[in-house]
């Protein structure tokens, strides 16, 4: 797994902009960029952050640069024939924002050898397809901290989609740094097999608090578990992006994703020439994980643990898999004092100790 | 004066010909006016959905792969639709035959050899016809009707391919992702030409349509089906046997429903995925009426409906058309097809009611 | 269990069977009447957004409830002027009913995503629903209670008033009917709206009750589920009431027992139940009447026009 060296984007945007302008914006037409979306733009969810990050893009390239998207794309042939229609419309660049897209990219790739692709959240790269995703995990550490203070019952209720190892290692750094505040912390997870379903996911949420959780996280797509957070008076984390207008009393905070921070960079460097395939996993540090506001009904301790950890993650000091680690089966997954490798997290399929699934 | 609609004493060819692209012009204008009050570009958005994947030869591949599972669903149940013979579990028919497919194709993961992928159509077949076979029982034995057994059948189709993506079916190499390996070589459908991504499902959908065709018209089991939705006493007087028919209609649609769903698995999925099921066995349906139940028509059809898909992405990139448009669209054209049917049988009169008419 | 668990339970129990219930109510005296409207769904979906849009804009979910009733309605009536006047063919009709409240409702919505609205809340003072019993018999959203309310009127119209008699009639022999001088058309319009004006609520209870929100394709398939149950109820409202509670006890006890950390069932198996339940019933019905045309309305789906 070959990580893209990073470039220092300030710099990277002051090349950009003291560039010759003039003379190559006389000779070489804007560059198209095309975005593949899974849902529609306005989901308020995984989607919606998506085009927000093409629209920082638009706004920082300005007319070097030519976005189109297409929303609501089937995961299968119809993004095949979708990614062959912007390769052929003479897009340079093309962005595939959903896991399902990953052998139709692959695929397309291999027929439009000048186009860059880039796949989110995938596994699969060649010489024309790089991957990205981002560490959402560490925003779940940051939750998790929260809970770990606001929880009363010290149990956590936890809507899950599917256990792929992105929703995994969400649900372990979680209970992880909730277990750091209070030792004897539960995460119940709830496995509802599909990724948008509001009346399914309000009604686990329920069952969820029924059961003995009074805060809840989720790892599905709608605001309906955070609505039926505030009908019971109860508190709940919003997904993707700042859901507090959906249950004001019940949101306390919200990971956020800042895409556009690496679609101006890849497309920075597809403009000037330095653009190599690659896999790349940013997180906090590169400003690409983002914590929403929290809500007046975070303590002021919780508030000063989370922030702690989210400034820790940030410098490097703090680690969510900081060793030692005992998975939920009593055995012991990591030394004290280790951590956890990027290729241990991408295949991670066991849980901590204190995940009840 | 005032309009009325007057039989005919049997219906218009004229009528049948003309009505599908009235449907489609109608289609095509009352969009325009849509799209325009909903302050989008009307008569560019209609020129993207509907003339640019037409008229520029580099959509056509495109237009066929989307096209060549609706025309073989679509054929296989006009054949049921014209004995009145009501499957509208194609869905299901085709997750299920696809889902057989996947099973031939796991078990030969590590094999090779060129008779893996006629394995698989066969099983895709059969599997098919086996899921249809349920309703059929029903309806011959039991007396149930196929118009519900065959609709609910299609969400067990669907919970049965979440199952076992998720759980027994699921890649072992693919990181917990509800999704199976991907097809090898063998298992996959060869392309018609290098280089191209034209699979050979797409022609072999022209000469399945063509031989239902041939079949329905030439044969005495078209003529059997045919007389049964016609007339069913004389088809009963004519010796035929009506639980036979309902039999043959079922199977030849679920069969045909499951063959479409190999073809697509092994064609451009080329992996079996959680997200199969895109509505072909609902769209199908669509496009067996827009093709007036006839096989050629049907080929026409399901290719206009390819373009409505196919210039609907166009629109979005182009005119900034959202998605759900496309879906209304197909709606609407499907209203104003059914709508204008009235005038094969009727007539539409302006005046008073003439005393005697003769048909035209 | 505790007595704290069980009430908990129960009150999901009612939200989640409710709008089912409206939904399949509203089919099952359409197709009472001889008419098969597959659309539910889309005419859900309408419904659902019109509730949420009305809801937004004026303040009032009363309002919403009531123009969600219009729009399920008004879509439905589409649907009446297409089988019924032009004589189309039902099914087809039912699925691009669906196809397009699917469209519609998204485009619609569009403005509305990422808002929430005061929803339908409860219709007795909280001071009711203060202790167990009080929770249990007063607590649940209005549409619950309408939803009750209706089956009673339901089985009422069809089984003790004359307009219910001439409606089953149209339904079992509409060339019959006619002959006696009913409007076979006439009476099936009429079922066709009340099945629209049902479906159009049972969306609003999804937009403004369980989930007061909008989102594309919110009622996330359970149109076709209130389909199943109509047939597997056997056209009966009380049965329809039975399997409406059952279902969605299934469905809300599945969620316990997997927060609880048991097992029922692979949930996707869980999911196939209503179906295959729905088609055991429809099995059973016709084994038992040998042969015959287990329970549906003769002239289901069959196009009806007066011969002058």
């Amino acid at each position: 797994m070959t990580l893209i060296k990073r470039r220092d984007l300030l710099a990277g945007g002051a090349a950009l902009a003291s560039l010759p302008l003039l003379g190559r914006a006389a000779q070489a037409a804007p560059l198209g960029v095309g975005f593949v979306y899974v849902g529609p733009v306005g989901d308020h969810g995984w989607t919606y952050a998506h085009d927000v990050g093409r629209k920082n893009l638009e706004a920082a390239l300005g007319d070097k640069i030519k976005t189109s998207f297409v929303e609501n794309v089937a995961e299968g042939p119809d993004s095949e024939r979708v990614l062959r229609q912007l390769a052929k419309a003479g897009n340079g660049m093309i962005f595939t924002t959903s896991f399902g897209y990953m052998n139709p990219t692959i695929k397309v790739a291999k027929q439009f050898k000048k186009v860059k692709f880039e796949h989110a959240t995938g596994y699969k790269r060649s010489k024309n397809v790089a991957t990205y995703n981002a560490r959402f995990y560490q925003g779940r550490a940051v939750c998790g901290t929260i809970a770990g203070h606001m929880s009363k019952t010290g149990v956590a209720g936890y809507i899950a989609s599917f256990p792929i190892p992105e929703v995994v290692m969400g649900i372990n750094a979680f209970t992880l740094a909730a277990r750091k505040v209070n030792p004897n912390f539960k995460t119940r997870v709830l496995w509802v097999s599909t990724w948008y379903d509001p009346a399914k996911e309000a009604d686990a949420a329920k069952a969820l608090i029924d059961q003995g959780a009074d805060i809840i996280s989720q790892h599905t797509d709608s605001p309906a578990a955070l609505q039926a957070c505030e009908q019971r008076g109860l508190h709940a984390f919003g997904q993707a992006s700042d859901m507090s207008a959906f249950a004001p009393n019940a949101h306390l905070t919200a990971i956020a994703n800042n895409w556009g921070k690496y679609y101006v960079e890849r497309v920075g460097q597809a403009l000037d020439g330095s653009w190599a395939s690659g896999d790349t996993w940013w997180g906090m540090k590169e400003d690409i994980v983002q914590m929403t506001p929290y809500s007046k009904a975070v303590p002021e301790a919780a508030r000063k643990a989370a922030d702690a950890v989210r400034d820790g993650i940030t410098a490097g000091t703090w680690d969510p898999f900081q060793g030692p680690i005992t998975d939920n089966k009593g055995k012991s997954r990591l030394g004290a004092g280790k951590a956890l490798g990027d290729g241990d997290l991408h295949k991670m399929d066991w849980y901590v100790a204190g995940v009840e699934s | 004066m005032r309009a009325r609609l007057e039989a005919r004493r049997e219906p218009s060819r004229a009528m049948r010909l003309a009505t599908p692209p009235l449907a489609v012009l109608l289609t095509m204008v009352a969009g325009a006016v849509v799209f325009q009050i909903m302050g989008f570009d009307g008569p560019a958005a209609i020129h993207q959905i509907f003339i640019v994947p037409v008229i520029d030869p580099s959509h056509w591949p495109d237009l066929g792969v989307k096209a060549a599972p609706l025309i073989i669903i679509a054929v296989g149940l006009a054949i049921g639709f014209r004995a009145n013979v009501w499957n509208i579990g194609a869905e299901g028919q085709y997750v299920f035959g696809a889902l057989a497919a996947t099973g031939v194709a796991l078990a030969t993961w590590e094999m090779e050899g060129v008779w893996i992928l006629p394995a698989m159509c066969l099983a895709g077949l059969a599997g098919g016809m086996l899921y249809a076979a349920v309703p059929a029982f029903l309806k011959t034995r039991v007396g149930v009707n196929e118009i519900l057994t065959s609709l609910m059948l299609t969400y067990v189709a669907i919970q049965l391919l979440y199952y076992l993506m998720r759980g027994p079916w699921k890649d072992p190499e693919g990181f917990n992702f509800p999704q199976s390996r991907l097809f090898t070589d063998w298992q996959t459908l060869p392309m018609v030409m290098e280089d191209s991504y034209i699979h050979l499902g797409v022609p072999i959908s022209v000469l399945i349509a063509l031989a239902v065709w041939i079949v329905m018209g030439r044969t005495i089991v078209g003529f059997e089906v045919r007389l049964a939705g016609l007339a069913p006493a004389a088809a009963r007087h004519g010796g035929f046997n009506a639980k036979r028919t309902v039999w043959l209609c079922l199977l030849a649609g679920g069969g045909l429903a499951g063959l479409a769903g190999t073809f697509e698995a092994a064609g451009p999925y080329g992996q079996m995925v959680p997200q199969f099921p895109v509505g072909y066995g609902f769209t199908a349906i669509i496009v067996a009426f827009l093709g007036r139940l006839h096989a050629l028509g049907i080929i026409l059809a399901g290719l206009v409906l390819a373009v409505s898909y196919v210039g609907g992405e166009l629109a979005q990139t182009a005119a900034g058309l959202p998605h759900a448009a496309t879906g209304m669209f197909q709606a609407m054209m499907l209203f104003f097809l059914l709508a204008v049917d009235i005038l094969v049988r009727y007539r539409l009169r302006f005046g008073r009611p003439a005393a005697a008419e003769g048909s035209a | 269990m505790t007595p704290e668990i069980t009430i908990a339970i129960l009150m999901t129990v009612v939200g989640a069977s409710t709008p089912i219930l409206l939904a399949a109510l509203g089919e099952l005296v359409v197709e009472k009447s001889g008419v098969l409207n597959l659309g539910l769904e889309g005419m859900m979906l309408i419904g659902a957004v019109a509730a949420f849009a009305v809801a937004a804009t004026t303040g009032s979910a009363w309002l919403g409830a009531l123009v969600a009733m219009l729009a399920g309605a008004a879509a439905a009536l589409i649907f009446g002027v297409l089988t019924l006047t032009l004589t189309a063919n039902q099914v087809a009709t039912g699925l691009a009913l669906t196809i397009f409240g699917v469209g519609v409702s998204s485009l619609v919505g569009a403005p509305f995503v990422g808002m929430t609205v005061e929803g339908l809340g409860t219709l007795f003072p909280e001071s009711l629903a203060d202790d167990a019993w009080g929770r249990i018999l007063f607590g649940h959203n209005p549409l619950a209670y309408v939803s009750l309310l209706a089956v009673v009127l339901v089985v009422w119209f069809l089984n003790r008033s004359r307009a219910g008699l001439i409606l089953r009639a149209v339904g079992e022999s509409d060339e019959a009917a006619h002959s006696i001088g009913y409007s076979v058309i006439g009476v099936r319009y009429l079922a066709v709206l009340f099945g629209g004006a049902m479906a159009g609520l049972a969306g609003s209870c999804y937009s403004l009750v369980l989930t007061p929100l909008w989102a594309d394709q919110l009622t996330a398939g359970r149109g076709w589920i209130a389909l199943a149950l109509v047939v597997f109820a056997s056209w009966r409202p009380w049965r329809l009431f039975l399997g409406a509670y059952l279902f969605g006890g299934v469905m809300t006890l599945e969620l316990h027992a997997k927060a609880a950390g048991l097992s029922l069932l692979e949930p996707e198996f869980l999911a196939m139940l209503p179906y295959l339940a729905t088609i055991a019933v429809l099995t059973i019905i016709s084994l038992r009447r040998s042969g015959a045309r287990a329970g549906a309305p003769a002239c289901l789906a069959k196009p009806f026009r007066a011969s002058a």
